[in-house]
């Protein structure tokens, strides 16, 4: 291609053009890519932002994986955030429920957003949540709670040598200020 | 050339010039006083050092220093140092009349000035400098940052738009403005290694602002591009970073092997041993500069085979950049070798480099690294690249280049007293963090546990010799300039060969306006 019939221009406008797409690729080409790969592969532990649409599955009666839950408050955060109960053991497979306590103990009408991280990584991809209140933020009014519901399956193709899946929920204050 | 014949006077000389001689001078200069400047930072910093416990300032001004002392150092300093080379040197060694683009020249060196004030003015602002590092790792350069960030990430975006226009202006120089007969593959090592460099700096610039305009959006548009809260992810941050952060450092290296390349041979008055493979070498480090950018941040949590696979690509950079060192030893081998101050520089910027290397690659190993990550052994490494790789190959080209520029030779007693208090002063300032780095002591701390007391302050002390010894280098140069020992050969140095050594001396002001007949060969 040629855009110019002097040779140094033509070059410049090249490059230049080039400066440009490496500058747009950034915003259009490595955070989606960044995104793809980390929802493919479960990097960073990251689980699907997307509720998983439950087919009736067997259930792997045969091994039972150790589920631990884990709450934590990002920054100044200041509600209370726990898992009612810390650790189940399930069947692959098979449909679990759980659900978490936030408590707004401040005055104020605030909004949180919590964002879910497995651990070991290799097992986010395992790990699917049919029902999550992280897939939304939650509105909480001053002094009150909610119980946020959590409903998952494990994979029954989870690697044999994982026996504990982790999954840890921080919660973020995203209230408009 | 009629009234461009010769350069205006007073300040409008510098201002309006467009002559690549003058724009080279101004980015050294530039360049040497970002070097004081970013000296000054890593003095306050070593002074901090000196002994465990909270001495002089307070931990927020600690990192304003450290995070100041590495974006001058980087982007002010040896980034300017090597453009300035180019411009000088380039169109001289190539035998063009100037640079392809000469007005664009003059603004990407005026950008400078204005952006390093303004970056160096948030020491002045209300919440201090930023303090996250030269890295500005989201959140700490976001949800944290003082409010004077805003100026910082104008300030790299507008270093940045110049760098580009410097890179765009050299490849367009070399590529179309070669003398007859100029093959590719007769060019200088110099002028390849800008090539390739100016390649990766149109590449991976763009990145950089790419990433600070998403640092900017999520400080002031309520954008969620690092922010977890908001379903980003600010180990993007680290990526785009890196990705552009790993060519960075090639970008700062290569010109430096450029220089090297031109020097031994000189002085050793034998031809560049394997000057293809050089080229060749330098191509491949540059394709894989872009491939290995995540060993830099094995410590987030990266799956194994990611680990593994940056592992292995990053050891194979090690293939090229041994192929190099081993061409510049094998130049040196029964060479009759001389001593003058650009080849101690030169020889010391071989043995230190290589010392660098090695740490590079011990830092590479993956499991390794997560004892290394973040200790002073990292910092130990990259002042073995940056300060006697780069720092040292733009001393060796100042002082090669200076009679050539200047008319006059350089004080060649100073100049070898220079070096030696440098090579020593540098050694024991950083030699010293390898042995605290392994022992745990972690990067970008104020203060620090009693058993690093002694090598801490052997550190600061180095720092304290091999600072002074600028100032060394600094009066040197201006005696030099201004009354050295008039020096007209057109040779300075008997071994040298390029066509920068046809020119009369001092070089004048316009060269080459009728292109030269390309007798020459790079090769030989």
């Amino acid at each position: 291609m040629q855009f110019s019939r002097n040779p140094v221009t033509d070059t410049s406008i090249k490059l230049f053009l080039f400066t440009c797409v490496m500058g747009a690729s950034v915003f259009f080409v490595m955070i989606p890519l960044y995104n793809v790969l980390c929802d493919a592969l479960g990097i960073n532990g990251k689980t699907s932002g997307v509720a998983y649409t439950a087919m009736t599955t067997e259930v792997d009666t045969g091994r039972e994986i150790q589920v631990q839950f884990i709450t934590q408050n990002n920054s100044d955060m200041p509600w209370e955030f726990d898992p009612s109960t810390t650790i189940v053991r399930v069947n692959p497979g098979a449909l679990n429920d759980t659900y978490f306590i936030a408590k707004n103990i401040t005055d104020q009408h605030m909004i949180g957003q919590a964002v879910p991280s497995v651990s070991p990584s290799r097992a986010a991809e395992y790990f699917h949540k049919t029902e999550c209140f992280c897939f939304e933020s939650q509105p909480l009014d001053a002094n009150s709670s909610v119980e946020m519901p959590l409903r998952f399956i494990i994979d029954k193709d989870l690697p044999n040598d994982i026996k504990t899946v982790t999954l840890s929920y921080t919660l973020f204050d995203i209230t408009e200020r | 050339m009629g009234a461009h014949a010769e350069p205006s006077s007073g300040l409008s000389r510098w201002l309006y010039t467009t002559n690549h001689k003058d724009i080279g001078a101004l980015y050294m200069w530039f360049s040497f006083a970002m070097f004081i400047l970013g000296g000054a930072f890593a003095m306050v910093i070593r002074a901090e050092l000196f002994q465990p416990g909270m001495q002089l300032i307070d931990p927020n001004f600690y990192n304003q220093m450290t995070t100041l002392h590495g974006l001058v150092m980087v982007f002010g300093a040896i980034m300017p140092a090597f453009v300035g080379l180019a411009n000088w040197l380039i169109p001289v060694m190539i035998g063009a009349p100037d640079m392809a683009l000469p007005r664009m020249n003059n603004l990407s060196f005026w950008l400078l000035p204005p952006t390093f004030l303004l970056l160096v003015s948030t020491l002045f602002m209300e919440g201090g400098a930023p303090g996250f590092g030269w890295t500005a790792y989201a959140p700490l350069s976001t949800t944290y940052a003082p409010p004077s960030v805003t100026f910082f990430i104008f300030a790299i975006h507008v270093m940045g738009a110049s760098s580009i226009m410097g890179s765009i202006n050299i490849i367009a120089t070399i590529m179309n403005m070669r003398a007859p007969g100029m093959d590719y593959m007769k060019m200088p090592m110099f002028v390849w290694t800008w090539l390739i460099t100016a390649f990766l700096l149109v590449a991976v610039m763009p990145v950089l602002a790419g990433a600070v305009t998403m640092m900017l959006m999520d400080i002031h548009f309520n954008t969620s591009f690092f922010s977890a809260a908001g379903g980003g992810d600010p180990v993007l941050y680290q990526h785009i970073f890196w990705f552009f952060g790993h060519p960075e450092v090639y970008i700062i290296i290569l010109p430096a092997f450029g220089v090297i390349s031109e020097i031994i041979p000189t002085f050793s008055r034998k031809p560049l041993f394997g000057y293809s493979s050089m080229v060749y070498a330098t191509a491949a480090i540059a394709f894989m500069s872009f491939i290995v950018w995540a060993h830099h941040m094995y410590t987030v949590g990266m799956p194994i085979a990611g680990e593994l696979f940056f592992m292995y690509a990053t050891m194979l950079i090690a293939v090229p950049t041994g192929v190099k060192v081993f061409n510049w030893v094998t130049t040196m081998w029964r060479g009759s070798l001389s001593f003058e101050t650009p080849m101690l520089f030169a020889i010391g910027f071989l043995v230190l480099f290589t010392i660098g290397g090695f740490s590079g690659l011990m830092l590479s190993i993956a499991p390794a690294d997560f004892q290394y990550h973040d200790t002073y052994f990292v910092v130990a490494h990259f002042h073995y690249v940056m300060v006697a790789g780069a720092v040292f190959s733009i001393t060796a080209g100042i002082y090669y280049w200076l009679p050539k520029m200047s008319g006059r030779m350089y004080n060649e007693t100073m100049g070898k007293v220079h070096f030696w208090v440098s090579f020593v002063g540098f050694n024991i300032t950083f030699f010293p963090q390898h042995f605290v780095g392994l022992a745990g002591m972690p990067r970008r701390v104020p203060d620090y546990a009693l058993q690093f007391a002694d090598f801490n302050m052997m550190s600061s002390i180095g720092a304290f010799i091999y600072g002074m010894s600028q100032v060394l280098f600094l009066y040197n140069v201006v005696a030099t300039v201004v009354a050295g020992k008039l020096d007209n050969r057109e040779k300075t140095w008997d071994g040298a060969n390029g066509l920068e050594w046809t020119i009369p001396t001092p070089a004048p002001y316009h060269t080459f306006e009728t292109p030269p007949k390309v007798v020459h060969n790079a090769v030989q």
